[in-house]
């Protein structure tokens, strides 16, 4: 019962109902313009014929009275087969006529009626169906005109059983067809939603049963399919992320601990406490400064479209790279340009392409030995302005370059350097709002990045 | 100093009103954007103003402070940092903005910049004991002698001595100096204030560029 209601009540039985109304109405409909075409054209037809033939013999009872009329009932008696007649005397005497007898029938108004007559073939007599007209002439002279409708009647017969059992098979089929139809996209769908019920329960890994129809619930669940996957990956990257923040601020918090718990189980000597404490307060700016960052890039990443303006990317070579000169020289590495001004033009935010610049700039000088150098050049180049900065340093292995841009991810060989392992994927996160596209490759030796941006025109003079 | 703290996180608000009364200022605190507003009226010299609060928020209580004709620096707290939120804030009156989490050194030194950036007309020269500015010229001298400064070296030391006796942190240099408001990896600052140290400490025997630790930097006649 509840099955039969949850059929009713689907979208694909109320589809199916819905065409099947369409259908039957508009079947309908032709059927009965058939019929009307037909049946009633021949029944005008042979009224028509009736009441010219009437109209012919009163002319001939006009011009000769009785005697003429019952002389041509008589010819066109023995004539006609189609043709019935029947001329009675007032006494209801037949004068003359092919049907025995005046029919019983009640005629309208104008004398027409339907009635029956028996024909005889040979020794039997059939009864036939006719429709015919009386007139009443002078003197209690009466003439019945008629037709055989006999096979009129039976075709309309025929008609009427057929457009009925046409309609009754049609119903059948249009039913059945629905329930079938239905049914089968409410299997597909009822596994659809069991396979979202066992993921929402906890089972990511499953995914939505597909057909290969390429039909709109399999490119539905096609569609479902590739969400899933998106949602796994993101929740593989997010297990990951918070995985690795609870593993990188678990080392200095717990170093901060350790500190704070060592010094209190030293003897009070305000300077040892006032140490502590101020070191303390720097471990614990690291963390905020970390925290920032992993917020900073969450935003980043989270938000809608930011501040956009004309930059061009050699002001911010500049400005950046002048920042970073003191740094380089102290670390004996020669931090060099090469970006022409006025020639790179990209639409973006000045600081986000200046923070993303300073990482990349801040990551080369960290990880190239003292003597080394640091290239940092502009192109554009079929529509793209590339930012590039390249390093001779010792570079990174072709498998690890694609996972330098993830979060905290710090090669183990760099472990020991400073930084919370999050400059990259600022860089990445800024990339992608400028919908740019960030590549790591050999520089041979070295490491080169390069930020390709969509490149605005350069803006007009002035 | 009279400070407004006007903070609906009343932990947060306690240890900022202990924090600085320690400092040695007097701080108020007010729960929400109304009374903060009432209470601004008995006059302050910092207003620090919490960006979201129940009821009337921090963008609306500075806007009614501004337009009622107050013009005490109000110093904008936020858990929102994108560029657009500073620019909201200092649009609606803020002076300054901070984001949350910050250090509180942060905070006061940034107190402090506001009330010496008041109503000081830029001075044409600054002086921190034998040191002398020359803002027209871009002249630096200590003790008589000439220091030649690179441009941005210049503008370091001048952003320091308008804040002299002052902590100032590396976020406000960067900030100020390089008008950029991301943490770098490096502390590039640290760098950049060694230059300047060597320029003009050295070979005299009183430092004048000292480093806070915890905190950030003063150019100050005393340590």
């Amino acid at each position: 019962m509840s099955g039969l209601r949850k059929l009713v009540r689907s979208t694909a039985f109320r589809l199916a109902f819905f065409y099947f109304l369409i259908f039957g109405l508009s079947t309908s409909g032709l059927l009965g313009l058939v019929y009307w075409r037909s049946a009633g054209f021949t029944a005008q037809q042979i009224d028509e014929t009736i009441a010219a033939e009437i109209q012919g013999l009163y002319e001939r009872y006009r011009l000769l009275g009785i005697p003429g009329l019952t002389q041509v009932v008589v010819e066109r008696s023995k004539q006609q087969k189609q043709s019935l007649y029947n001329l009675t005397a007032p006494d209801n005497r037949q004068l003359a006529g092919n049907i025995d007898g005046w029919p019983i029938a009640a005629p309208d108004e104008d004398g027409w009626m339907n009635f029956a007559y028996d024909l005889r073939v040979g020794e039997d007599a059939v009864e036939r169906r006719a429709r015919g007209r009386e007139i009443a002439i002078q003197g209690g002279f009466r003439l019945l005109v008629g037709r055989d409708v006999q096979q009129r009647v039976e075709l309309v017969g025929l008609m009427q059983a057929a457009f009925w059992w046409a309609g009754a098979g049609i119903m059948a089929l249009g039913v059945v067809g629905g329930l079938l139809i239905s049914r089968q996209t409410l299997r597909r769908v009822d596994a659809m939603a069991a396979a979202s019920g066992q993921i929402m329960a906890g089972d990511l890994t499953r995914r939505v049963p597909r057909n290969g129809s390429g039909d709109e619930l399999d490119r539905l669940a096609a569609s479902l399919n590739a969400m899933l996957d998106r949602i796994e990956s993101l929740m593989t990257a997010v297990r990951q992320v918070s995985d690795n923040i609870a593993h990188d601020l678990r080392t200095p918090l717990n170093r901060l601990r350790a500190r704070v718990e060592v010094t209190l189980m030293g003897e009070g000597d305000e300077q040892a406490y006032r140490e502590a404490l101020l070191r303390t307060v720097e471990d614990a700016d690291a963390l905020l400064a970390t925290f920032n960052a992993l917020l900073d890039i969450g935003r980043l990443e989270g938000a809608a479209d930011g501040p956009s303006d004309r930059v061009d990317l050699a002001t911010i070579v500049a400005d950046v790279v002048e920042l970073y000169a003191p740094v380089a020289e102290d670390a004996g590495i020669a931090l060099t340009t090469d970006a022409p001004t006025g020639a790179a033009f990209v639409e973006g935010d000045r600081r986000l392409l200046a923070q993303a610049l300073a990482n990349l700039i801040d990551n080369a000088i960290k990880y190239t030995p003292a003597g080394g150098r640091v290239i940092v050049a502009t192109a554009v180049r079929n529509g793209v302005a590339t930012l590039s900065v390249v390093d001779n340093g010792p570079g990174v292995p072709a498998t690890e370059r694609d996972r330098i841009f993830d979060r905290f991810v710090r090669l183990e060989s760099d472990r020991a350097k400073p930084g919370n392992g999050l400059g990259l994927s600022m860089v990445r996160a800024v990339a992608a709002r400028h919908n740019a596209v960030l590549k790591a490759s050999d520089a041979g030796p070295g490491l080169r990045i390069d930020l390709a941006i969509p490149a605005a025109a350069r803006p007009p003079a002035g | 100093m009279r400070i407004l703290v006007i903070e609906d996180d009343r932990e947060a608000a306690a240890y900022m009103v202990k924090g600085l009364g320690e400092h040695g200022d007097t701080a108020d605190h007010a729960a929400t954007g109304e009374d903060g507003v009432m209470m601004a009226a008995s006059g302050y010299d910092v207003i620090v103003l919490d960006r979201m609060l129940p009821g009337m928020d921090g963008l609306a209580a500075a806007s009614t402070l501004r337009a009622s004709g107050d013009t005490t620096p109000i110093l904008f707290l936020s858990a929102l940092g994108q560029v657009d939120d500073r620019v909201k804030g200092l649009k609606a009156g803020g002076d300054d903005y901070l984001v949350k989490p910050y250090a509180f050194a942060e905070l006061l030194a940034r107190i402090e910049a506001l009330t010496r950036r008041r109503g000081d007309e830029p001075p044409t020269g600054m002086r921190v004991a034998d040191l002398e500015i020359d803002l027209l010229t871009r002249r630096v001298q200590r003790g008589g002698a000439r220091i030649d400064l690179q441009p941005r070296e210049f503008k370091l030391l001048e952003y320091l001595a308008r804040n002299a006796d002052q902590v100032v942190t590396r976020t406000m240099l960067l900030e100020n100096v390089w008008e950029y408001n991301f943490d770098p990896q490096t502390n590039v600052i640290d760098v950049h204030i060694s230059r300047l140290r060597s320029k003009i400490d050295k070979g005299f025997a009183k430092p004048l560029l000292h480093t806070v630790r915890g905190a950030g930097y003063r150019l100050s006649e005393t340590g």
